[in-house]
């Protein structure tokens, strides 16, 4: 699909986000927020019309929405993955039911990000997902915190994945304490490159670990 | 063929067979009473067209009687059982039998009243609030009372089939008496066989009131707190809209009361460890109108050492809302297996800790000093114009605590 003449127009081209949420309040204030940075390229209101749309037009990124009233983001994201794995999906969401994100985010959204995100915060986070990266806000670098510990009752069934390096867990320390990249790599004397690798290895811990009980043990500890 | 609802006197029975007959009701009452003459024949059939006809739907109109008045006719269907033997036979043995056949009827008839479902319907859409005993003794909701006066009724079917048997056996003896008990208990099974559907019903109804009730408390506890917090906090916004800082002190205090509302299982804050940090940073949030980001993995049980460490975190939280200059400000805690931690980080201000007066007491004493005086130790990590980071480290398990060591850079 991509052909190499047109590599340098596509970098310099802005990125394409489409909107999936049931209030039309919230989609006008993102897509204000948002249109200084990115090309915010469709919206939809419900499940059904994010299917098709998101299917047309194959934006970049995806700002999704967990709770709404059709089914949710999750079947949006397992419908558009199965037929357009290039799209990337960022949840955003309000809610504080653990099931919803970490089930989004355990089908591969590429990160989750609360409402009350600031404008620019949210900018950034939309490109680093588009860039390939993860993005943790501090509550889910919290909660991966909490799932991974050593915990005797959890099942371990692939050690590689089921555990978090002693590297991983420090930056996760650090997310979950409000640092950005920046100032996670001076910290522990890494670069900013690092530390993204050690993140999406962590979300790629998260979406692949055979840890079955995780979704349900966070739903219970009301973590996220 | 159904009872009718008005035009009744016991339970409608005279009057649907009269409809259906095209008779008199009058006509077909007599006949009952002059039927109960043989062997009490009319109260046999009364009570097995009770039981099998279906009541007439009802209408918008209010029923029209008091419930407890059709209890009346059973009493005079037992006296009319007393008198016609009485006259009839002129015989001591059958005045007696009569006498008994009579408190028959009465206990079948306070049985039957009480295991009519529809009557529990009719009874609560009378208003017997005004009469209290009378609700005492009507209410149908009450199961204690509804079972009291079915074994009430039901003694009284005993004693008289035991009376009866007693009365017309050849003499006085025991095997009479025990004849009369065995009858009695065949009667009991009998009228039981007949309720029993009814009972079950009626208990069934029962059951589903109180589950009824239950779910509306539920949503009027959900109304009430709807109404108390959310409609007033609206209200509040909405007459404050030009002032931003307060329209978001009241959203963020809203938001986190539902929040909690909807989401966070109840645990007490002086004794959980994240319920403690939980509350203190809600009353920074609600004090300086800012975000505190909590994030809490793990959680303890709170002693004195613990709510030290909770009480330093939000001095430090204080500190940053004071001074930082900020909006938002992280609180992270973790609890390990040996050590408790506490962040609370900013991005305002910041200061040179060197040049905080001996004399201001906020860092040195209530952070630093509380943390060392319970065997755990505060760093704090500052410079002008990159924020605060507040670092609060409590051991806690038994052999690794330690004196502090106060860190600062």
């Amino acid at each position: 699909m991509t052909e190499p003449m047109v590599e340098p127009s596509e970098a310099a081209r802005r990125l394409t986000v489409f909107l999936v949420d049931d209030h039309a309040m919230f989609r006008a204030g993102v897509r204000a927020e948002l249109g200084a940075h990115v090309e915010v390229v469709g919206e939809a209101s419900s499940v059904a019309e994010a299917i098709s749309r998101i299917g047309a037009i194959r934006p970049d990124v995806v700002l999704l929405d967990v709770h709404m009233p059709d089914g949710g983001g999750r079947a949006v994201l397992e419908s558009i993955r199965r037929t357009h794995p290039q799209v990337k999906f960022l949840a955003l969401s309000v809610s504080d039911a653990a099931e919803d994100v970490i089930g989004l985010i355990r089908a591969g959204a590429r990160g989750y990000v609360t409402k009350t995100i600031s404008p620019d915060e949210l900018a950034a986070a939309v490109r680093r997902v588009a860039d390939g990266d993860a993005v943790f806000s501090p509550r889910l670098a919290g909660f991966v915190l909490d799932a991974f510990a050593s915990r005797p009752d959890v099942p371990v069934a692939d050690p590689e994945l089921d555990q978090l390096t002693n590297r991983e867990r420090e930056v996760l320390r650090l997310l979950a304490r409000g640092y950005a990249y920046k100032e996670i790599a001076k910290e522990l004397f890494i670069s900013i490159k690092t530390v993204e690798t050690h993140v999406s290895n962590v979300l790629r811990k998260l979406q692949m670990s055979n840890r079955y009980e995780l979704s349900r043990w966070a739903a219970d500890r009301r973590l996220v | 063929m159904y009872r009718p609802r008005d035009h009744r006197i016991v339970a409608g029975v005279a009057a649907g067979l009269a409809r259906h007959l095209g008779l008199p009701v009058l006509a077909v009452r007599i006949a009952l009473v002059v039927l109960l003459g043989f062997n009490a024949l009319g109260l046999l059939l009364y009570a097995a067209y009770w039981a099998v006809l279906p009541q007439e739907a009802r209408g918008d109109e209010e029923p029209a009687r008091r419930d407890l008045s059709a209890l009346a006719p059973f009493a005079a269907i037992g006296l009319g059982v007393v008198l016609l033997q009485a006259l009839v036979f002129d015989d001591q043995v059958a005045t007696t039998a009569g006498w008994m056949i009579a408190v028959i009827a009465v206990g079948t008839g306070v049985i039957w009243h009480q295991s009519d479902p529809s009557r529990r319907e009719a009874s609560a859409d009378y208003n017997i609030a005004s009469t209290p005993w009378l609700a005492a003794i009507v209410s149908e909701n009450d199961r204690r009372s509804f079972i009291l006066r079915f074994i009430g009724g039901g003694i009284l079917v005993a004693i008289g089939l035991i009376g009866v048997v007693a009365v017309y056996a050849p003499d006085n003896s025991i095997s009479a008496v025990f004849n009369g008990v065995i009858f009695a208990f065949v009667g009991l099974a009998g009228v039981g066989v007949v309720v029993a559907p009814l009972l079950w019903r009626t208990f069934g109804q029962l059951r589903a009131e109180r589950e009824g009730r239950i779910r509306e408390q539920e949503r009027a506890e959900l109304a009430a707190m709807i109404h108390d917090q959310v409609l007033h906090t609206l209200a509040l916004i909405q007459r404050n809209s030009t002032d931003i800082k307060e329209v978001q002190r009241l959203a963020r205090g809203q938001e986190r009361s539902l929040r909690n509302w909807l989401y966070k299982p109840t645990a007490s804050p002086t004794e959980r460890f994240a319920a403690a940090l939980e509350q203190a940073a809600a009353e920074v949030e609600d004090t300086y109108a800012i975000t505190v980001e909590t994030v809490v993995v793990g959680d303890t049980q709170c002693d004195d050492r613990v709510a030290a460490l909770v009480a330093a975190a939000r001095e430090a939280l204080v500190n940053a809302a004071r001074h930082a200059g900020v909006q938002t400000v992280s609180l992270y805690a973790e609890v390990e297996e040996d050590e408790l931690s506490v962040f609370v980080r900013d991005r305002g201000a910041g200061f040179e800790l060197d040049g905080v007066a001996e004399t201001r007491h906020g860092v040195r004493g209530s952070i630093i000093g509380r943390m060392q005086r319970h065997g755990g130790r505060a760093e704090i990590r500052s410079a002008p114009g990159d924020g605060t980071e507040v670092r609060l480290m409590l051991p806690v398990s038994r052999e690794s605590v330690t004196t502090g060591k106060e860190h600062a850079r």
